[in-house]
C-alpha cells in the first residue's frame, strides 16, 4: 500500500511539473484533454449504469453560459457565477430527471427526451441572440491576469486548474464506486423492477447520480468557457456536443475509472494528428475516421479501449453483462 | 381571422406532410427492428446531394435524379442494416442507437470532405400560388401531396401484400414470427429498404425547398425523433398525427415571434407531454 501511494505521489509530481518542460501548444492540448476527460468522466457516472443521456450538452451549455453572462452584464465574479450555473444545471437535471424516472422513461425514450433537452438549451441560446450573441458566439470580457475574474493568460494556471478538476472528477467516481449507492445502481441497471421490489429507492438513486453527473458537466463547461474565453452554442450545447461526449466516453470505456480519460486523449490526438497531417485540405477527414472508429468500437468492443485492455490482462476477471436498456 | 395567421397555419400543414413521411419511416424501422436510426435524417441529406449532383452536375432530368436518389437511399438503408445493425442485433438496443450515431458523424463529415460546407440549391423556382391574399409555395404543396401519396402507398403495401402483413406481424410479436414460416432476416432487409426509400422520397421533396449542406440532417433530426416519441415510438398513426401538431406549433409560434423560439416551445411542449403521456399521446 505504501509503494502504491508513493507511486501515486510521484505521478502527481510529474503531472504538476509538466508545464515547466512542455511547449505551449502541447500544454494547450493537455488542458483541453483534461477538461474534456472531466466532462466525459461525469457523463460516464450515469452512462455506466445504463442511463444513456444525450442531453449533457444542455448541462454543459448552462454551466458555460451562466457565469459568462453574469460576468459581462452584472460584473458577477465567476467564483459566484460558476456555482450558480452548476446549481441551475442540477436543477435542470431534477426537472428532467424526476418525471423521467417517475414514469419509467428508459432506454431509447430517455435518450431521445434528453436529446430534446440539449436542443432546447442550444436553440434558447440562439433565440436570445440579443443577449447571448446567438450563433456568432459570446466572448466573456477579458481583464488580463485576475483571480477575481478567473482569467489567466498564462496556460500553466489553467493546466493546474484543469488537473485539479480532473482529479476531483476521478475522486467523485471512486466515491460513488465505494458508496452503498453503487450496488443499488448496479441492481437498477440489471433490472429496475426487481431492484425496486427488494426495497431500493430507484428514484432517489437514479436522481442522485443524475444530479451529480449534470453538476460536474456544468462545472466542466464553466472551466471550458473560462479557458477558451469564447462560447458558441454549437460547441457547448446541442446535439453534436452531446453525441461527442457520449462517443468519447464509449470509445475510451465508460465502465473504467480511466476509460473516459483515455477517450479524451484518443479523440484529441486523433483530431490534432489528422489536422496537422492533412492540413486544411480535408476538412472533415478527422470526423470521418472518428465516425468509422465509433461504429467499429461499438460493434467489436462495446467496453471501450480501457475495458478491452483490462479484459485482455485479466482473462478470468468476472465479466459484467453489458447493461440492458 | 388574420390572413397571415391563416397562411402560417396552411404552411404548418404543408410542412407537417414531409415531417410525417419521415416519422413514418423511422417508426416503421423502430416498430419492426426495434432500432432507432439516429442518422435517419442524414440519409435524407445523402439523398439531397444525389439529386443535386445528378441534376446540376450531370444534367439528368429532375424526375430521373429523384428516382435515382430514392433507389440510392433505399440501398443505403439496406447497407446500414447489414453493416451496422445486424452484427449487434443481439446487444442492448441503446448500443444500436449509438452505432447509428457513429454513422451520423461519418456521413456528416464525409459529406463535408466531398462537398465542403457550402450551401447548394437546385436553382429551380417553382411558381407561387395566390389564393386571394394568401400565398402558397408550389414546392410545399407538391411536397405535401407527394408525402401523403407516399404514406398511403405504404399503408396499402402493409395492408394488402403478404410481406406487408408479415412486417405488421413482426412489429406485434417478434418471437412468434419464425414459427409462422417467415424469414425474419428478409423482413428486416425489406423494412430497412422501405425506410431508406421513404428517406429518399423525403430528400427529393426537401431539396426543392431547402439548400443542401452537410449538417442539414441536424435541422430535422431532433424534430423527427421528438415527433416519433410524441406519437409513441413505433406507432405509425400516432407519429403521423404528432407531425402535424408539432408543425402547427412551429409555424404559429414562428409567426408570432421567431423560428428558434418556435422550436424551443415545440421541444418544451414535447418534454412537458412526456410527463403526461410518456408512451405517446395515443397510448392509454
Amino acid at each position: 500500500m505504501n509503494a502504491r501511494s508513493a507511486a501515486l505521489l510521484a505521478g502527481l509530481a510529474i503531472l504538476l511539473c509538466v508545464p515547466y518542460f512542455t511547449p505551449p501548444y502541447l500544454l494547450h492540448l493537455l488542458i483541453q484533454a483534461l477538461i474534456w476527460a472531466f466532462i466525459y468522466t461525469a457523463w460516464s457516472m450515469m452512462g455506466r449504469f445504463g442511463f444513456v443521456s444525450l442531453g449533457h450538452g444542455a448541462f454543459m451549455g448552462v454551466g458555460a453560459y451562466a457565469p459568462a453572462l453574469l460576468w459581462n452584464y452584472y460584473d458577477v465574479t465567476p467564483w459566484a457565477g460558476i456555482p450558480l450555473g452548476v446549481l441551475l444545471s442540477a436543477l435542470l437535471a431534477v426537472v428532467i430527471g424526476y418525471p423521467c424516472f417517475r414514469f419509467r422513461v428508459v432506454g431509447h425514450y430517455f435518450a431521445l427526451v434528453t436529446l430534446a433537452l440539449s436542443q432546447v438549451v442550444m436553440l434558447s441560446v440562439v433565440a436570445a441572440r440579443d443577449i447571448t450573441g446567438g450563433s456568432l458566439g459570446f466572448t466573456p470580457r477579458a481583464v488580463g491576469h485576475s483571480w477575481y475574474a478567473l482569467q489567466f493568460p498564462e496556460k500553466s494556471y489553467f493546466y493546474v486548474i484543469a488537473l485539479v478538476l480532473w482529479l476531483g472528477g476521478l475522486a467523485v467516481w471512486r466515491w460513488i464506486d465505494r458508496g452503498i449507492g453503487r450496488e443499488a445502481l448496479d441492481a437498477i441497471a440489471e433490472d429496475e423492477e426487481a431492484a425496486s421490489a427488494i426495497g431500493i429507492d430507484v428514484m432517489r438513486e437514479k436522481l442522485r447520480v443524475t444530479v451529480i453527473s449534470a453538476a460536474l458537466t456544468a462545472l466542466g463547461g464553466a472551466i471550458y468557457g473560462q479557458y477558451f474565453m469564447y462560447l458558441n452554442p454549437e460547441t457547448v450545447s446541442g446535439i453534436s456536443v452531446s453525441l461527442q461526449i457520449v462517443f468519447a466516453a464509449i470509445v475510451g470505456g465508460m465502465y473504467d475509472l480511466f476509460g473516459p480519460t483515455a477517450g479524451a486523449l484518443v479523440t484529441i490526438s486523433l483530431n490534432e494528428g489528422l489536422r496537422v497531417g492533412f492540413g486544411t485540405h480535408f476538412i472533415g477527414a478527422a470526423n470521418t475516421i472518428y465516425g468509422i472508429l465509433l461504429i467499429l468500437c461499438i460493434i467489436f468492443m462495446p467496453r471501450g479501449i480501457v475495458g478491452t485492455l483490462r479484459k485482455m490482462h485479466m482473462p478470468r476477471a468476472p465479466t459484467k453483462a453489458v447493461p440492458a436498456e | 381571422m388574420d390572413i397571415y395567421l391563416l397562411e402560417a397555419i396552411i404552411n404548418g400543414i404543408l410542412l407537417g406532410g414531409v415531417l410525417a413521411l419521415l416519422a413514418l419511416g423511422l417508426n416503421l424501422i423502430f416498430g419492426v427492428i426495434d432500432v432507432v436510426w439516429i442518422a435517419y435524417t442524414d440519409l435524407v441529406m445523402c439523398g439531397m446531394y444525389v439529386v443535386y449532383w445528378l441534376y446540376v452536375g450531370f444534367g439528368w432530368p429532375l424526375l430521373l435524379a429523384c428516382a435515382a436518389a430514392i433507389a440510392g437511399v433505399a440501398a443505403l438503408g439496406v447497407l446500414v442494416h447489414v453493416l451496422i445493425i445486424a452484427p449487434i442485433l443481439g446487444s442492448a438496443p441503446i448500443n444500436q442507437l449509438l452505432a447509428t450515431g457513429g454513422l451520423l458523424f461519418f456521413l456528416q463529415s464525409f459529406a463535408t470532405l466531398l462537398f465542403g460546407t457550402d450551401f447548394r440549391n437546385l436553382g429551380i423556382r417553382l411558381p407561387i400560388i395566390e389564393l386571394g391574399e394568401i400565398y402558397i409555395s408550389t414546392a410545399r404543396l407538391l411536397a405535401f401531396s407527394i408525402a401523403l401519396i407516399g404514406a398511403s402507398a405504404l399503408y396499402f403495401f402493409l395492408k394488402s401484400t403478404f410481406i406487408g402483413t408479415a412486417i405488421r406481424a413482426i412489429a406485434q410479436d417478434r418471437d412468434i414470427i419464425g414459427l409462422m414460416g417467415v424469414d425474419q432476416r428478409r423482413i428486416y432487409l425489406v423494412t430497412s429498404a422501405i425506410g431508406g426509400a421513404l428517406a429518399g422520397l423525403a430528400s427529393c421533396l426537401l431539396v426543392l425547398q431547402y439548400d443542401v449542406h452537410p449538417f442539414i440532417g441536424n435541422t430535422f433530426g431532433p424534430l423527427i425523433f421528438m415527433i416519433c416519441v410524441l406519437g409513441g415510438l413505433g406507432d405509425m398513426i400516432g407519429g403521423f398525427v404528432a407531425a402535424f401538431i408539432i408543425s402547427q406549433i412551429i409555424s404559429i409560434v414562428g409567426y408570432y415571434s421567431n423560428t428558434e423560439l418556435a422550436y424551443v416551445l415545440a421541444f418544451a411542449f414535447f418534454i412537458a407531454l412526456m410527463f403526461v403521456r410518456p408512451r405517446g399521446i395515443f397510448v392509454r
